[in-house]
C-alpha cells in the first residue's frame, strides 16, 4: 500500500470502524426501551427479507467473477439454495444445495 | 405472525416443542444454543475470512493494518470494498464512502432489534451493535421473533453464542489468512459464498404471502436499478420490500377481520 501514507490507511480504517459502529448503534443506542409506533414495527418485521435478497439479486445475476456476464450455473444454484431453504427450513441445507448445484453446474459448463 | 391453529401438525408440535425448550433454557444454555445454531454459516465465514487475509496481505497491507480493518470494521462486504477501491488508488474519501454505504444495512439492522434488546443495559446493547452483523443478525432475530416470550437475560445470551462463533471465527480466519494464507485455488468460486449465504439466511424465513412479497419486491426493485452507484440501489429496494411486507400484512389482518 505504497500509495497512501500509514496515516492514510488508519484514517479509513479509524473512519470507517466508528462510522459503521455508529450505524450499527444508531435506534439501538438512542431509541433504547422508548416505544415505536406500530407501523414501524411492522415495517421492521420484514428487514431479513427486504435486505439481504436486494443485496444477493445483483451479484446472483450479474457476477463479478464472470465480469458481470449472467451465468446460468449461478443463477441455478441461487434458485437451488432459495428453494431448498423455503422447504426445508433450514438454512445448512440450503447452503449445501446451492454449493452443490454450482459445482454442478460450473463443472458442466 | 400467522399460526396455522386449526389442525395441530407434527411440524407445529415440533415448533411448540422447540419454543418450551428455548423458554427453559439457563443463560449458559442459550449461549450454546446460539453458537450451535450458528455453525454451518462457518461454510462461509471460514474461507471468506481466510481470503480477506490474504487478499488484504497480497495488496500491500501489514498484518496491524489487516487486523485493525477486521477487529475495528468487522464487516466483510465493506472490508473487501475498501481493499479493491484502495488497490485502485482511489481517493481516500472515496474509500470512506463506498465502505461505509455498503454498512448502511446496519442502521436497519439496528433499528429492528429495538423491539428485542431496546431495553437491556446501556454496555450491553453497545456491545451487540459491536457484533451486529449479518448472521448474528438474522440467527438472532428469527429465533427472537420465533419464541418471543425469551427473557433479555436468553435473548443476549443467545446472540452473545452466535457473535462468539461468527465473529470470533472472521477474525481468527483472517488472522490466519494474513499470515499463514497462500493463494486461495482460483477453482473455488468464492465470490458466490456471498449471495448463497444471503439466500441461505432468509429462505426459511419466507413464512407468509407478506415475506415472500417483500423479499420478491427487493429482488425485483435491486435489479432494476443495478445501474446506480453501488450499495444505493439495493437499500431503496429494501425499504419498498419493507413497506410491501407491511402493507400486505396490513390487508390480511383487515380482511381476516372483516371476514
Amino acid at each position: 500500500m505504497s500509495h497512501y501514507s500509514t496515516l492514510e490507511i488508519w484514517l479509513i480504517i479509524a473512519v470507517v470502524g466508528a462510522g459503521t459502529f455508529f450505524m450499527r448503534y444508531s435506534f439501538l443506542g438512542a431509541l433504547g426501551n422508548r416505544p415505536m409506533p406500530d407501523w414501524l414495527l411492522r415495517m421492521l418485521r420484514y428487514t431479513p427479507v427486504a435486505v439481504l435478497p436486494a443485496l444477493a439479486a445483483p451479484l446472483v445475476v450479474w457476477p463479478a467473477a464472470t465480469g458481470g456476464q449472467t451465468d446460468p450455473a449461478r443463477l441455478a444454484a441461487a434458485a437451488a439454495t432459495v428453494l431448498v431453504g423455503f422447504l426445508s427450513r433450514s438454512a445448512l441445507a440450503a447452503i449445501l444445495a446451492g454449493a452443490a448445484t454450482l459445482s454442478l453446474g460450473l463443472y458442466l459448463s | 405472525m400467522t399460526q396455522t391453529t386449526q389442525r395441530p401438525s407434527r411440524r407445529a408440535a415440533a415448533i411448540d416443542a422447540a419454543r418450551a425448550r428455548a423458554l427453559a433454557r439457563t443463560p449458559m444454555q442459550s449461549v450454546i444454543h446460539g453458537a450451535v445454531q450458528s455453525t454451518p454459516f462457518l461454510l462461509v465465514i471460514v474461507p471468506f475470512g481466510l481470503l480477506f487475509g490474504v487478499v488484504a496481505t497480497k495488496a500491500g497491507f501489514n498484518l496491524a493494518e489487516v487486523m485493525g480493518f477486521t477487529v475495528l470494521v468487522l464487516a466483510g462486504a465493506s472490508q473487501f470494498t475498501a481493499v479493491q477501491l484502495m488497490t485502485d488508488h482511489a481517493p481516500v474519501w472515496l474509500v470512506i464512502l463506498s465502505s461505509l454505504a455498503v454498512n448502511l444495512r446496519m442502521a436497519m439492522y439496528s433499528a429492528s432489534m429495538v423491539p428485542w434488546l431496546g431495553g437491556a443495559s446501556q454496555p450491553a446493547r453497545a456491545a451487540v451493535a459491536y457484533s451486529l452483523i449479518d448472521q448474528t443478525y438474522v440467527l438472532s432475530i428469527e429465533h427472537f421473533q420465533n419464541v418471543p416470550k425469551l427473557s433479555m437475560g436468553q435473548r443476549l445470551a443467545y446472540f452473545t453464542g452466535t457473535a462468539i462463533l461468527m465473529c470470533g471465527s472472521w477474525i481468527v480466519f483472517c488472522f490466519i489468512g494474513a499470515t499463514a494464507g497462500r493463494a486461495i485455488p482460483a477453482s473455488i468460486p468464492l465470490d458466490f459464498t456471498v449471495p448463497i449465504t444471503f439466500l441461505a439466511m432468509i429462505a426459511p424465513a419466507l413464512r407468509t404471502p407478506a415475506h415472500v412479497a417483500a423479499a420478491t419486491v427487493a429482488v425485483v426493485v435491486s435489479l432494476a436499478l443495478g445501474t446506480l452507484p453501488a450499495g444505493v440501489g439495493p437499500m431503496i429496494a429494501a425499504l419498498l420490500a419493507m413497506l410491501t411486507g407491511a402493507g400486505i400484512e396490513t390487508l390480511t389482518l383487515r380482511r381476516r377481520a372483516g371476514a
